[in-house]
């Protein structure tokens, strides 16, 4: 009877950690292929897609507008129009969700496998 | 002969007891689903003390009593699936004879959660829940300890008993 430890078990322990952790890191990378993109807009015309999983700071329009992607969120920071409506407006992250800035008639739009917790969003 | 039937009833009745405690203890490991699989503790050791294909069949009507008791339908369809798979991972590796008790329970924790997952898949039909996979394998690994530490303890004390 084997009621010691013995260098097998640590081998099997081990070894069950480390398949776990890889399905885990396969997992996350997955999870980012399918993530949710941001689709810039200036005057109808599409200027650019940008991943919400990458942290990035996008300049749009030559910079009367600026779009900062952080935690899978997007958000418009900065605006030189003077109602600043699309700075004050929420981050997005969500399929559907929008942000406009109609003085300089930029449009950022969300496609994610994420549904909007609304049904609809009038803009 | 007549003394083996009692024994299997013993056991059989005992691992129904512990599937019945279980379901009492409110232990909650914090993740859904997760339970400590008390019951196989009963099966570690009868592997140790029954003749396989006795282990096996103790496994099964453990199995369906349980289920017809605590469960339902697609509860035993997802144990069967789950024992099963453990405990031929774990009459393999007995065979091998170079693992401990702790060892052979540890893999049969792991595959009993593996197996569950894998019926899961086929009646959902769907590979989204193998989000689930790295938690499941850890959860099995932490039971299949305590409950490996638990049988080798009682084998210890039951070394001299013979069914």
């Amino acid at each position: 009877m084997n009621h010691r430890w013995k260098r097998n078990d640590l081998i099997l322990i081990l070894g069950i950690i480390c398949i776990a952790a890889l399905a885990y890191l396969l997992h996350e990378r997955m999870q980012n292929v399918d993530d949710g993109i941001v689709i810039v807009k200036v005057d109808g015309e599409e200027k650019g897609t940008y991943r919400l999983s990458e942290e990035q700071t996008i300049e749009i329009n030559g910079g009367t507008n600026i779009l900062q992607i952080k935690e899978g969120k997007a958000d418009m920071t900065e605006a030189d129009c003077p109602d600043k409506l699309c700075v004050h407006q929420k981050a997005v992250s969500k399929n559907g969700e929008s942000i406009i800035c109609l003085p300089n008639k930029v449009v950022i739009e969300v496609k994610s496998s994420e549904q909007s917790a609304y049904d609809a969003v009038t803009n | 002969m007549k003394s083996r039937v009692a024994y299997f009833g013993v056991f059989t009745a005992l691992a129904l007891i512990f599937s019945y405690v279980e379901t009492l203890i409110p232990i909650n490991f914090g993740i859904p689903g997760v339970k400590l699989g008390l019951a196989n503790l009963i099966i570690v050791v009868a592997l140790y003390k029954l003749p396989l294909q006795e282990v096996y069949l103790l496994s099964i009507v453990r199995i369906l009593l349980s289920g017809f008791i605590f469960g339902n339908y697609f509860s035993i369809l997802y144990s069967l699936a789950g024992g099963l798979l453990s405990l031929s991972v774990m009459a393999l590796l007995k065979r091998r004879n170079s693992f401990s008790v702790m060892g052979i329970s540890v893999a049969g924790g792991v595959f009993h959660n593996v197996g569950q997952m894998t019926v899961a898949m086929l009646v959902v039909e769907t590979f989204s829940v193998a989000y689930y996979f790295p938690v499941l394998m850890i959860a099995g690994l932490v039971t299949g300890l305590l409950i490996g530490v638990l049988s080798n303890e009682m084998l210890k004390r039951l070394k001299n008993i013979r069914f």
